[in-house]
């Protein structure tokens, strides 16, 4: 167990995560050159896209140091985004220390703060990294210099390395092996293993990444998961190379993967203990927690003939994603479709683009909400996730709607600008603290509903990018809450109505017409927009007709170019839903929420 | 079934215009290969049209042609084709060619329709379009023209030049109508992408008018003619009376077969449609070598056949047959449609109001459907 080390990179989005992964895995002789690829960890087209990382993912690098020692060294490459810190928190604890990268122009930035509390809040040790000191305008210097303020790091440890160029990579390997502590824990007690990640193989079932902490387990053993309560017989066990490596045994110190027989991903809990039937551990690993989702939204597809083929296509999907939840919908204006629950809005997005990349779907997403609760005059409490179902006003004795407590960390220059966005937001009860000098922490008691949208996109635009934001559930309060419908035409649309704050409702409702009147092409005719509360109409915008569309020539015989531009035309208006006579692009379902237009 | 047209591209122009997109090369030095050419073309197509009604030299500048080339020209394509009797034998000119010999040859060679592109009665405005001739040049040439004995004389106007005021423009037509023209084209500017005033206006020295002037002025201009008897009966075109329409451009908009000859010509045929080469050199070529000059071809699906029939229909006063409506979903938007007043019924045929030439591109988008039986 000596020659294990479990670590993990975390890093401000850009700071050269996966180009550093994509080094050490190089460096370490497990692929040959002519076999690489860029974002070697990053399987999904749209990690390697968006350069973002969705899944955790492990790999064992063999590494044999200066003194010729070998080593076995396990990197848990994780996600980096606020709808995944479950994940990413049982990634992290699953290690024993993190590289802490830093770029070497940019400095320390937000999410490496945040990055750096989490690392600390499982006892970590940190190895301060400076990456990409080949660029012209990197500061070494400065960057230091924050290292040991802004983070309270010794930054002499820092090590120096550029992974593009691949220069520093020895240095960032011999750290990891020389600062990291080997994993403690004996073989010989029962087995304790942490789930921390599992996905879906078409062929083996669900395949579960998991850390062991104490005991072993080999193929043949017949495992129990502790929070579910299921046992499964192992089919076999192994390691994480590029591909699967089977082994004899997993034990105590290792990271690995266990096959058996487990259908779906949905039937495993990331966090959940792994021990042996025969042997069962006394009580669980602490810090499993139950994901539950926090946003919701409806999924139809363009063509109500293409209900089946989504039905079929989120079926598949879910086999490989635990936290999606759905269940059948249907709206006047958009048909039959599915009512579905998200981690956050980033959660909704890649469930929506790989929807339509990977199983060829075209969605109409409705705007996404909270789950907010209503206690009716007969005494009885209702849960609404949608606002199909907001009930009968005059039954509503008391409303409801979630809170969280967030914790904003920026450079004090910017707690103007943040105190205004908090509290344009709802926020009330706030703290300050300050944990190293110019910067300072806000924490604030909000409604959900009002950060799921854009309240992060907000907080790094007030903040030119320095403001990193986490959260965590408070409770339930009392609220007064209306549905705010939306009229095109004078016909509503179901699918665009919002359940908000009564003193917002008006605020909310020009927005919407403002971002409709921006998403909805002109027309032959002029429409109107209208937000209403009951019959009362609140709002209103108009987008105003065609004047003149037709061009003065068209001959010389060349009818196919002009048919050809009716025929794109014809095309674009395929991607919209026809509501009345007006056709509403897919985009506006969504960007009513939006506070600013594009 | 309506009888066949021909078309012949002279792609040739004293100089280029600089709002026009049409193919033709401001210099002359492959004229002669291009009339070689044609006439290889001819040959291609002997034997596959029936005899046409209608024949129309386009380009380009058909009227910048020497004497010699024309009636070369006009020599093979008469012993080549066969024309029924009272074909419509019309010619673009520009008024600087117009000169009382080349009036006479048009007439000696038979043509019975002479267009004219006036463009402009005003100078100012004539610079600015880069036009190579004055006002007085299209007076004195519509002047010989009606001395010859001409008939059927159209006048190409443009209007809607940035800053053109209303008045002045109702006053370049009033000019205009004083020649009693058989027909007049009115074409609103459009600034074209790949001319010198597309690029101009990229980069922001040419602002083009806005779309309410455009209503205004193309409006404006229809009941204008109106009021003095001309027939609005397409989009940009208007005759003094039914008969003077020009019947070659109409076999364009109601799908009549046509032949186009010379580089950049388009062809239609029982539903199939084919274009030539662009290129003068690669037409020439292709030509010489033996080869045809066809660079694509199409032949269009039910879905096509109905969305072009629509909306060629719209573009004229004739519109299109009801029977093209097959659908629930069709009818109802047709119902919303004439509800709107974009469309009203005329027999059995579906016909655009004003308000609905004004839109004309925008009703077949949400008018057709692209599953059709």
């Amino acid at each position: 167990m000596d020659n294990i080390r479990n670590f993990s990179i975390i890093a401000h989005i850009d700071h050269g995560k996966s180009t550093l992964a994509d080094r050490l895995i190089q460096k370490t002789g497990l692929v040959e050159d002519r076999k690489f690829r860029d974002q070697i960890l990053d399987n999904m087209d749209i990690e390697r896209e968006r350069g973002i990382t969705i899944k955790s993912q492990a790999v064992t690098l063999p590494y044999v140091n200066k003194e010729g020692k070998a080593f076995e060294l396990n990197l848990i490459d994780t996600p980096g985004h606020v709808d995944f810190s479950y994940e990413v928190s049982r990634a992290l604890a699953s290690c024993e220390g993190v590289l802490l990268l830093v770029d070497a122009s940019q400095g320390v930035e937000a999410q490496t703060v945040a990055n750096l509390y989490a690392a600390m809040e499982h006892d970590l040790e940190i190895i301060p990294v400076i990456n990409k000191i080949d660029l012209p305008s990197a500061d070494i210097e400065r960057v230091k210099e924050e290292i040991e303020v802004d983070l309270g790091l010794d930054s002499e440890q820092a090590i120096l390395c550029s992974a593009k160029e691949g220069t520093g990579i020895d240095q960032v390997l011999d750290a990891v092996t020389e600062y990291v502590p080997p994993p403690k824990g004996s073989a010989e007690d029962p087995l304790k293993a942490l789930i921390f990640d599992a996905h879906y193989d078409p062929f083996r079932g669900t395949i579960v990444s998991c850390r062991v902490f104490s005991g072993s387990l080999a193929a043949g053993d017949t495992i129990r998961l502790m929070y579910n309560n299921a046992a499964y017989r192992v089919e076999e066990v192994g390691i994480f190379r590029l591909a699967r490596e089977p082994k004899k045994r997993l034990s105590a110190g290792e990271v690995g993967y266990i096959i058996s027989g487990i259908k779906t991903v949905s039937d495993v809990r990331v966090g959940d203990t792994v021990t042996l039937d025969t042997r069962p551990a006394p009580e669980r690993l602490p810090g499993f927690k139950e994901v539950k989702p926090v946003v919701f939204s409806s999924i139809y597809p363009i063509s109500s003939d293409d209900y089946h083929s989504l039905s079929e296509a989120l079926e598949k999907y879910k086999l490989n994603d635990a936290a999606l939840v759905y269940q059948k919908d249907s709206s006047v204006a958009l048909g039959v479709g599915f009512r579905c629950g998200f981690l956050g809005l980033l959660h909704l997005e890649i469930v929506q683009e790989r929807l339509e990349r990977e199983f060829g779907q075209s969605l109409i997403m409705t705007v996404p909400t909270v789950r907010y609760k209503f206690i009716l005059t007969n005494g009885e409490t209702v849960s609404v996730d949608n606002p199909i179902d907001y009930p009968e006003p005059v039954t509503i004795d008391n409303a409801l709607e979630p809170y969280i407590r967030a914790s904003i960390m920026i450079p004090e220059r910017y707690m103007g600008v943040v105190m205004d966005l908090c509290l344009e937001r709802r926020g009330v009860n706030s703290q300050f603290t300050y944990p190293t000098p110019g910067r300072i922490e806000i924490q604030f008691d909000m409604p959900l509903a009002e950060v799921i949208y854009d309240f992060y996109d907000k907080l790094k635009t007030v903040t030119q990018g320095y403001g990193s934001f986490d959260y965590d559930f408070l409770d339930y309060r009392k609220s007064d809450l209306v549905r705010m419908d939306i009229l095109v035409n004078g016909e509503k649309v179901d699918a665009l109505s919002q359940i908000v704050f009564r003193e917002n409702a008006r605020k909310r409702a020009l927005q919407a017409c403002d971002r409709l009147r921006e998403e909805i092409p002109r027309h032959m005719f002029k429409i109107a927009i209208q937000g209403a509360i009951g019959g009362n109409i609140i709002a209103r915008k108009t987008i105003s007709p065609f004047r003149k569309d037709v061009t003065a020539k068209c001959y010389g015989g060349d009818i196919t170019r002009k048919r050809k531009l009716l025929e794109k035309q014809k095309k674009g208006k395929k991607r919209m839903k026809m509501i009345g006579s007006v056709s509403i692009p897919q985009s506006a379902f969504v960007a009513v929420l939006k506070s600013e237009s594009k | 079934m309506e009888q066949p047209g021909l078309y012949i591209h002279v792609p040739f122009c004293r100089s280029k215009c600089p709002y026009c997109d049409f193919y033709s090369l401001a210099n002359t030095s492959l004229m002669s290969d291009w009339l070689d050419a044609a006439a290889a073309e001819m040959a291609l197509y002997k034997g596959r049209f029936r005899a046409f009604d209608t024949l129309y030299l386009g380009g380009g500048t058909p009227s910048f042609l020497p004497d010699p080339l024309l009636d070369a020209l006009m020599a093979r394509v008469r012993d080549q084709f066969s024309f029924s009797p009272g074909t419509e034998i019309s010619i673009e000119t520009n008024p600087k060619d117009l000169t009382a010999e080349k009036v006479a040859q048009l007439k000696a060679l038979g043509f019975n329709r002479v267009n004219v592109g006036v463009q402009s009665l005003d100078d100012r405005e004539l610079s600015f379009l880069g036009r190579q001739h004055k006002a007085e040049d299209a007076v004195e040439a519509v002047s010989r023209l009606r001395a010859a004995g001409f008939e059927n004389v159209g006048m190409d106007l443009i209007y809607g030049l940035p800053g053109q005021d209303m008045e002045h423009w109702l006053d370049t037509m009033e000019k205009a109508l004083s020649f009693e023209p058989e027909h007049l084209s009115c074409y609103q500017l459009t600034i074209e992408n790949g001319t010198l005033f597309g690029r101009m206006k990229k980069q922001g020295e040419l602002a083009p008018i806005d779309e309410e002037s455009e209503r205004e002025f193309f409006l404006r201009t229809s009941e204008f003619l109106a009021r003095r008897g001309y027939l609005h009966y397409e989009i940009s075109n208007f005759a003094r009376q039914r008969e003077y329409t020009c019947r070659h451009n109409e076999k364009y908009w109601h799908r009549a077969p046509y032949l186009g000859l010379g580089p950049s010509a388009h062809s239609f045929q029982q539903g199939r449609r084919w274009w030539n080469s662009r290129s003068v050199r690669g037409y020439c070529k292709a030509l010489k070598e033996g080869r045809s000059p066809v660079e694509g071809e199409e032949t269009l699906s039910s879905a096509q056949v109905h969305l072009e029939s629509v909306a060629l229909g719209l573009r004229t006063r004739k519109g299109f047959e009801s029977s093209e409506i097959l659908s629930q979903t069709e009818q109802k938007r047709l119902g919303e449609l004439e509800a709107r007043g974009f469309l009203r019924r005329d027999g059995n045929r579906v016909v655009p109001t004003r308000e609905g030439f004004l839109v004309a591109e925008q009703i077949p988008v949400y008018l057709c459907e692209d599953g059709r039986l």
